[in-house]
């Protein structure tokens, strides 16, 4: 496997992992933002909604439709 | 010198080059869309309105408020603000496509960090690019293929609910499944690289397969909507989320294989310092 790309991955100096314990607090807050983010754009005011109207909807309809969401 | 740390490998730099990955993702995605996405969905929604989909005389896109939906909680009543068709595919198609972006690049940038120098002999770029092709094939590839996207006139608005559960619901499980078929191939990876990989990827295709056939289908196209539009929607689809990770696995990498280099630099600098 490590013959799949020679040259960006020259082993003369290895690899070293980041630990997992610095990494986890970045991770679980992306997570939460993401999770936030796919909703506005992805669900409210579709199947669910928590602010009342349909700005957030209509605004980005064809995002929805286009990046695979159900829209309505 | 195996443990040597240096500022360029850490949480903050895959983070941040994931977000510029994503970015450009975004528009790239944006630009897919108008070019392949957007006239499907203009044909779709003059249809519908031909075809007297929208049943109240002032749900109309012309006049800018576009509505499919008779149900009293989603028709556009005079307290809110119309957004007409220029602004849904412009500004407000670009906003949809970069926030996935910047949540894809972010996501998987994170990811990224996590798979250095964890999946087997892979470097930094070449664990990176894997992470990146595992997002796009279960995030974007395997959910279009159970449920694809569906344009303006289809779909009914009473089973919206159902819908976005049973889509988040396989998304869920197909990300589940890609993490546990890498765990799974990691574990196998004294048995070899092929075993490894062939067993995960059969690991992922067992599992989506299994939840592609217990969850229900959705089959809401009606009779008369016509076969070409749909297959140029759902491909204008596949193709805006393509470029979207396109971008990502570009710029991610391409971000990755210099912060390598700095790293490989840094480090063969203090061996050197170090043997004076």
């Amino acid at each position: 496997m490590s013959q799949l790309n020679p040259t960006a991955d020259t082993p003369a100096v290895p690899v070293v992992s980041i630990p997992v314990r610095e990494l986890a607090p970045w991770a679980l807050f992306v997570a939460l933002l993401a999770l936030v983010a796919l909703y506005f754009v992805g669900a409210e005011q579709g199947a669910t909604s928590l602010i009342s109207g349909t700005a957030v909807h209509e605004w980005v309809h064809d995002g929805r439709h286009l990046l695979g969401f159900p829209c309505h | 010198m195996s443990t040597t740390r240096t500022p360029h490998l850490t949480a903050r730099t895959f983070l941040v080059h994931g977000l510029l990955a994503g970015l450009l993702g975004g528009v790239l995605a944006f630009a897919a869309a108008s070019v392949v996405g957007e006239p499907p969905i203009d044909r779709a929604i003059a249809l519908e309105e031909s075809g007297g989909a929208a049943a109240d005389a002032d749900h109309s896109h012309e006049e800018g408020a576009h509505s499919h939906e008779e149900s009293g909680g989603h028709s556009h009543g005079d307290d809110d603000a119309a957004i007409s068709r220029g602004e849904q595919a412009g500004p407000g198609l670009a906003t949809a496509t970069i926030v996935v972006g910047l949540v894809a690049g972010g996501v998987v940038g994170i990811a990224s960090a996590f798979a250095v120098g964890r999946l087997g002999g892979l470097g930094p770029v070449g664990s990176t690019a894997v992470v990146v092709l595992l997002a796009y094939l279960a995030y974007t590839v395997v959910p279009w293929l159970k449920y694809p996207p569906n344009p303006p006139a289809v779909g009914s608005a009473d089973t919206i609910g159902e819908r976005t559960a049973l889509y988040f619901s396989f998304v869920a499980v197909s990300l589940l499944a890609v993490v546990a078929a890498v765990l799974l191939a990691r574990a196998l990876l004294s048995r070899g690289p092929w075993v490894a990989v062939v067993a995960g990827a059969l690991f992922y295709l067992v599992v989506v397969g299994v939840a592609g056939l217990v969850l229900a289908p959705i089959d809401e196209v009606p009779d008369s909507f016509p076969a070409t539009t749909l297959y140029a929607f759902r491909i204008g689809s596949l193709a805006t989320s393509t470029a979207l990770w396109a971008g990502v696995a570009l710029a991610l990498t391409g971000l990755t294989a210099r912060t390598w280099r700095a790293h490989q630099a840094d480090v063969e600098r203090r061996a050197a310092a170090a043997a004076l």
